[in-house]
């Protein structure tokens, strides 16, 4: 959706950022909540590092002229924001350690209709995977897979050259799979993976 | 001891990939692009309660301006999303749960006498805006024709438009829209439908049958023999003419050459600044 107008919402911005930051903010909210939820893990915590994203980024705009305006990456852009944010509340928290960044909303379960998805026990256990992820891979893994940047974007997101950044998705991706196999010293567990839904109907003969 | 099948099946299956992920990506909470620009002061939202009146529950938007949306909740199902989607797009303002009714709100929907009420017209344009304000000034229990806003507005020839103006009455029930008739007396129409129209005027009081038998024989005028004074039936002052007092009159020349004058209070014909 934001994908076709998203020149329009910059057109709009430089012309007038009072007047089109609405439009902005309704474009990339997605991208930039969806990217606070994937790394903090908590709804509440997502809800204020996107809303404090889009603060920091409307002052930020205020400094820009319509020029640069024009030529802003909006998503790597606000997502970096986003990132810096987060990585200071970790920061934040670990100072104090009473309040954990720990409070994961395992069970993830959401009264509106955008939390039906979620609910199902895969992407609920996926979640949970995506946690144990260290940060290096799980941000990646949730730039490219969750939020869909390019690695061009990723690239300039991580401060890091593209090639580092299709690796680092990849690595998380393993990762992810060799945690999504079964736990039991069971080797032949990467090709099962595939295959067992097929696999699962037949019982042992 | 092999595991419980379907346990097996659930571990086995979780497939990690592109599409899985994908899943993973859920649009912000409903209301957060509104919270943002709250806190920018990008917008001032307008604040909704609901209050009960004649014509049912009515949703009511109103600002530091003052009252800018009324509607029957029923119309929108009685959920407030509805109606702030629509307000929305009336208005271009979003909608925020508020605490209590603005002033004098609750006891002006008892009374039927809206008059001191802030409102906020601001989206209309300057004769939608005169149309309202002067139809605001009907009092409760009487009726009007729409040539009789025209005319009072300085715009006699655009009752057409007055009735247009009234149809996008952004505050109904309040800005009394509903007193507004036809010039032959008949009840006429009403954005919220006739029958909502003719159950406000009947709570207000308004004695329909007699304005339709009225308006059936063709008569716009009701005088006083006693008094010498014409006015439109539903007038406060014509309801006090005893029968046998009660003379008809089809035109405001057919009075005034009789030799009635007409009521200050109706003014049924345009005021002269005679003498």
């Amino acid at each position: 959706m934001a994908l076709h107008s998203g020149s329009a919402v910059l057109d709009d911005l430089a012309d007038d950022l009072d007047a089109g930051f609405a439009a902005f903010v309704r474009a990339h909210s997605t991208a930039v909540y969806s990217t606070a939820l994937r790394l903090s893990g908590s709804r509440a915590e997502a809800d204020d590092l996107a809303q404090e994203t889009f603060i920091r980024a409307f002052t930020a705009l205020r400094r820009f002229d319509a020029e640069r305006v024009l030529l802003l990456e909006s998503r790597p852009w606000l997502l970096t924001i986003t990132l810096n944010l987060w990585r200071n509340s970790l920061r934040r928290a670990s100072r104090r350690p009473r309040e954990t960044t720990r409070s994961f909303d395992v069970a993830d379960r959401r009264r509106g209709p955008e939390g039906a998805a979620e609910d199902s026990a895969d992407s609920r256990r996926l979640v949970a995977l995506l946690r144990e992820l260290p940060e290096h891979h799980r941000v990646p893994v949730v730039l490219r897979h969750v939020v869909g940047l390019s690695y061009a974007e990723i690239s300039s997101v991580l401060e890091c050259p593209v090639g580092t950044a299709k690796a680092n998705v990849a690595r998380g991706l393993d990762r992810l799979r060799a945690l999504a196999a079964p736990t039991p010293a069971s080797g032949d567990a990467p090709t099962q993976r595939k295959k067992s839904k097929s696999e699962s109907k037949k019982e042992s003969p | 001891m092999t595991p419980d099948p379907t346990t097996a099946t659930r571990r086995l299956s979780l497939v990690v990939d592109a599409a899985a992920l994908r899943r993973l990506r859920v649009d912000a909470p409903q209301g957060f692009a509104d919270t943002v620009l709250d806190r920018l002061g990008l917008h001032d939202a307008d604040q909704l309660v609901t209050v009960q009146s004649p014509a049912g529950d009515l949703f009511v938007a109103f600002n530091d301006d003052g009252i800018s949306a009324v509607m029957p909740s029923a119309l929108f199902d009685d959920d407030p999303e509805q109606f702030a989607a629509h307000h929305r797009e009336e208005t271009g303002r979003p909608l925020v749960a508020g605490t209590r009714p603005p002033a004098g709100l609750v006891a002006a929907l008892r009374s039927g006498r809206a008059t001191s009420l802030r409102y906020d017209l601001s989206g209309l344009t300057s004769f939608e805006r005169a149309v309202l304000t002067k139809t605001l000034e009907i009092p409760s229990g009487e009726v009007r024709p729409y040539g009789w806003v025209a005319r009072q507005i300085g715009r006699p020839k655009a009752v057409r438009a007055v009735g247009s103006a009234l149809g996008r009455n952004p505050v109904p029930v309040l800005i009394p829209c509903h007193r507004v008739v036809r010039s032959d007396g008949q009840i006429g129409n009403y954005g919220l439908g006739v029958p909502m129209k003719r159950a406000l005027l009947s709570a207000e009081g308004v004695d329909l049958e007699r304005l339709e038998r009225l308006a059936d024989a063709g008569v716009r005028y009701v005088g006083s023999d006693t008094t010498g004074v014409f006015c439109v039936p539903s007038c406060v002052q014509a309801r006090r003419i005893r029968a046998a007092h009660e003379v008809h009159f089809r035109t405001d020349a057919a009075a005034l050459g009789a030799g009635y004058r007409p009521c200050k209070h109706c003014t049924p014909v345009a005021v002269r600044h005679a003498s």
